[in-house]
């Protein structure tokens, strides 16, 4: 390689100070301000039953979701790369919509369609399903928002998917069942836990959607972003600090884990 | 278990993959299926597998008509040209997973993948993932998996086209050692005419759909019954000519004919090693190249300046003596056939192996 | 040894033998294939499509007219033109550093890169709120670098620079990682190439670099330009949606909804409901992890 030059360290400062003042210095001063009154302290915050109760919310509506996405979001893969039909590229396009579009507009939407004035809403809510001011809402609103998590994940790995594995199989006397179950399942596994893992660690941070359509009631619908939001208006930015620093250390957690498994995705080919 | 193939069509959209394919395997046989690339081989081998159908005809194992039965209860075993093993198995999961569906108990699945590595020379792999395998040794296991079931017959497609040319003549020679051993009716695909010789019992040439000729490798040597087997087996010059009683001339020189042939235009065959060459300062050929080529000397000429010659010599033949390139040669053929020219075929490319 | 040749299921020497011959019988069932497409089909009609009806539908009510009017108002106007604003830098600056970053991080190696690399993908993990509130606690009052910045005027908080700089956070990665994707497929011998040939090193990145990932780079863009407009949460905290000076297109809407101001409100989510469409399908486009067309 040819010598480090003076130019080179330029361009690395800029973009490290660019990054350094950008992300870690807020980061940092998150982390500080939420630890600052010791660790026993953001116990107690998160300790307070509100906050229990919030941060408990948004992980088990997260799991359910990462659930429900890690199931259909593969049956939506192995639709759009196994069969042509007419309108493939149009709701391929569409799968991509939820990075697209402003979570707002996104909670809007499903107040419009689940609120409880409206018809679907009114329906659901006298048979035991209130969508909006609900949990279900909350989950709805988080499977649109990480739709596409899963299925971009999988994707690739099914196309690359050496259909001849599968015709072994079938010589070998095995039926259509369990060549999908111990041929291609095996495979598309790791794919299918990393969309899973990013969609997980999206949800548990995600607020436009949510603050919108749950109706961020106490103790019902709260979740922990709403809940770090309503303590910043309070006048309260220590708990509110202390609660995230929690947060961000599960996000953060997370992160590293979908890492990993992003190196191994990429080096995976016999 | 014998394998009788009737009719055999199969297009694709406009394209014509199989045109009435018809042959026989009889129980117990190697036989092999010999052609240019994208001959339709492979489509032949997977409809008698049950992995495609065709368009109209059938298909017997062992007299039985097996056209409605589905690839999984065809108690085939199939070998893939890359092999396809499961990648995220180990060895002896590959191996098993045929007993594995038969539901063989655990103790038994595992004492025949021992029985089979052993066979295949792989004892001590089984829990080496395909990644850490080389391809000969991928191609083994692909071999093992498929004979621990116990199938009726054995198909592979072009099982040593994607492996190294060295590893390739030893898993040739391991094939036919293994088959004399098991008997298992076996039919294989390949476009290398030298494989498919020293290899098979018999041997199907099919090109663009079409059986060609089927026969022994020495009936197909001795007597090919077109311009294209000739052709394709072996290294041969052909010459386009005109045949009068039962000979025909190339340039100054006439060639006798075997067999009968019609008198008009034709092709007329020659193998390099029907032919003798020897140093001559009349005779009609130039010599124009002499290569040696290890045990064998290739000798190129042209004769009456005109129509190219090659031939082969054994390195210490005395025919070689006073060869030299740009000296004159006389040349006799000891064995020519001759073909009529169909109209508008013409010379056909085709792969010299 | 020799194999025996038994076969294993004699039992399926009659099933061939009953069964009639019919060389056109379909491989595989069709009911499997229908459930599977039903189902699909109404997750995500249930999930993307239905709200997308809502939105027309509601629209239709109140008349497309009457909703995009009443965003030609100056509040409206000046939310939607300070989020066209905020759009246009979030492009330019992280645009530019997103390349030299992406150059930086996949061309070079140094100590350190790996912290840096991982600093780049903060923000795709980080919550809206948590962001702002980082903000607040470093420019609000009371923060970090107030001291500093007090004393010469300079405001952050509740201010526009705190909007952009709440908006270049949560935009950081994209180009970077999308510029740094193609960088790394395509490999550095064309680049190589050049220099053999006597180019400087500017030329080479002017000629051959940039051009080679001007797709990956549009792409990056247009992911930075949708998440900007759409971003909420950040800007929410950091700029406290001051009617007239902070507020931005999103939080107008959830100001307008407050207020029960129904027709700007949806008059607006339209406005970017469709401007998303649009990035859509800039986004299918310029995508460089390209969906096949596959298919059985």
């Amino acid at each position: 390689m040819s010598a480090v030059r003076v130019s080179d360290w330029l361009l690395r400062g800029t973009f490290g100070l660019f990054v350094g003042l950008l992300v870690a210095v807020p980061l940092a001063a998150l982390i500080v301000t939420g630890l600052s009154a010791g660790p026993a302290a953001v116990l107690r915050a998160v300790a307070d039953p509100m906050a229990r109760d919030a941060i408990g919310r948004t992980l088990w509506t997260a799991a359910v979701m990462a659930v429900v996405n890690a199931v259909m979001g593969t049956a939506t893969a192995w639709v759009l790369v196994r069969y042509r039909f007419p309108g493939r590229g149009a709701l391929s396009a569409l799968v991509d919509l939820p990075f697209a579009i402003p979570t707002l507009v996104t909670g809007l939407m499903l107040v419009l369609l689940f609120g409880p004035q409206e018809p679907v809403g009114a329906w659901l809510s006298t048979h035991g399903v209130p969508v909006a001011f609900g949990s279900a809402g909350i989950v709805l609103a988080l499977t649109f928002v990480t739709l596409p998590f899963v299925v971009r994940a999988v994707e690739p790995v099914l196309q690359q998917l050496d259909p001849d594995e599968e015709a072994a199989a079938e010589t070998l006397g095995a039926s259509r069942a369990l060549i999908v179950r111990r041929v291609i399942l095996p495979a598309i596994a790791p794919a299918i836990s990393y969309g899973a893992l990013q969609a997980f660690g999206r949800a548990l941070g995600e607020f436009g959607s949510i603050v919108v359509i749950s109706g961020n009631i106490p103790f019902q619908t709260l979740t922990a972003p709403v809940l770090i939001y309503g303590e910043v208006e309070a006048g309260q930015p220590g708990v509110a600090a202390a609660v995230s620093v929690v947060l961000l250390a599960l996000a953060l957690g997370l992160f590293a884990i979908t890492r990993r498994l992003r190196g191994r995705l990429r080096g995976t080919d016999a | 278990m014998g394998i009788r193939v009737e009719h055999l069509t199969k297009r694709f959209g406009a394209f014509t993959a199989l045109d009435d394919v018809g042959f026989e395997v009889n129980a117990g046989e190697l036989v092999a299926l010999l052609g240019p690339s994208g001959g339709g081989k492979s489509t032949i081998l997977r409809i008698i597998a049950g992995l495609d159908q065709p368009d109209s005809g059938a298909v017997y194992l062992d007299g039985e008509r097996v056209d409605s039965v589905p690839a999984n209860q065809r108690e085939v075993g199939f070998v893939f040209q890359h092999y396809a093993l499961f990648r995220h198995m180990t060895v002896a999961q590959n191996v098993e997973f045929g007993l594995h569906v038969q539901k063989v108990p655990k103790a038994e699945r595992r004492e025949r993948v021992a029985e089979l590595l052993q066979l295949v020379g792989l004892a001590g792999l089984e829990q080496r993932r395909p990644a850490q395998l080389s391809g000969g040794q991928r191609q083994r296991v692909a071999l093992a998996r498929a004979l621990a079931p116990r199938p009726r017959l054995l198909l592979l497609d072009e099982p040593f086209a994607a492996v190294d040319a060295k590893v390739r003549e030893e898993l040739r020679d391991w094939v036919r050692r293994l088959h004399e051993q098991v008997h298992l009716t076996s039919v294989f695909v390949t476009h290398d005419q030298e494989e498919a010789f020293a290899l098979a019992d018999r041997v199907v040439i099919v090109r663009e759909g079409c059986v060609e000729q089927v026969g022994t490798p020495l009936e197909i040597m001795d007597r090919p019954c077109s311009e294209f087997v000739a052709r394709f087996i072996g290294e041969a010059n052909v010459y386009a000519a005109s045949v009068a009683a039962g000979a025909a001339r190339v340039g100054s020189v006439s060639i006798a004919l075997s067999g009968a042939p019609a008198a008009g235009p034709a092709r007329v065959v020659v193998r390099s090693y029907d032919l003798k060459l020897w140093a001559d300062a009349d005779g009609p050929v130039r010599i124009s190249r002499m290569v040696p080529l290890g045990d064998r000397v290739r000798v190129e000429g042209l004769i009456d300046g005109e129509h190219p010659v090659v031939a082969y010599f054994p390195r210490r033949s005395s025919l070689l003596h006073g060869l030299e390139p740009g000296c004159r040669a006389a040349i006799e053929v000891t064995l020519a056939r001759a073909y009529p020219c169909s109209n508008g075929t013409g010379a056909t490319h085709v792969e010299r192996s | 040894m020799p194999e025996t040749l038994a076969p294993a299921r004699p039992e399926l020497r009659a099933v061939a033998q009953a069964a009639p011959a019919s060389p056109l019988r379909r491989r595989r069932s069709a009911a499997p294939r229908l459930l599977l497409f039903a189902a699909v089909g109404a997750y995500l009609a249930l999930v993307l499509i239905a709200p997308l009806a809502a939105l027309a539908q509601r629209l239709g009510e109140l008349g497309i007219g009457t909703a995009l009017a009443a965003l030609l108002h100056p509040e409206p106007l000046a939310a939607l033109a300070r989020s066209g604003v905020l759009v246009l830098l979030a492009l330019v600056i992280n645009g530019v550093l997103g390349v030299l970053g992406a150059i930086v991080l996949v061309r070079h190696r140094f100590r350190g890169r790996e912290l840096l690399d991982s600093l780049v993908d903060v923000p795709l993990s980080v919550s809206p709120v948590m962001v702002g509130l980082a903000y607040l606690l470093v420019f609000g009052r009371g923060g970090w670098l107030t001291p500093v910045l007090e004393p010469l005027g300079l405001r952050v908080a509740f201010a526009f620079p705190g909007l952009l700089l709440a908006t270049l956070f949560v935009t950081l990665p994209f180009v970077v990682r999308e510029v740094g994707y193609v960088l790394e497929e395509l490999g550095t011998d064309e680049e190589q190439a050049a220099r053999t040939l006597g180019a400087s090193r500017a030329r080479t990145f002017w000629l051959i670099t940039l051009p080679n990932v001007a797709g990956g780079l549009g792409y990056g863009l247009t992911l930075t330009a949708a998440r900007a407009l759409g971003e909420f949460g950040a800007v929410l905290v950091v700029g406290g949606a001051i009617m007239g000076s902070t507020d931005t297109a999103t939080t107008f809407i959830y100001a307008a909804i407050e207020e029960r101001q129904n027709a700007v409100a949806y008059g607006m989510a339209a406005l970017l409901a469709a401007t998303s469409m649009l990035l859509l399908v800039g986004l299918e486009r310029l995508n460089p992890h390209r969906r096949e067309s596959g298919g059985n």
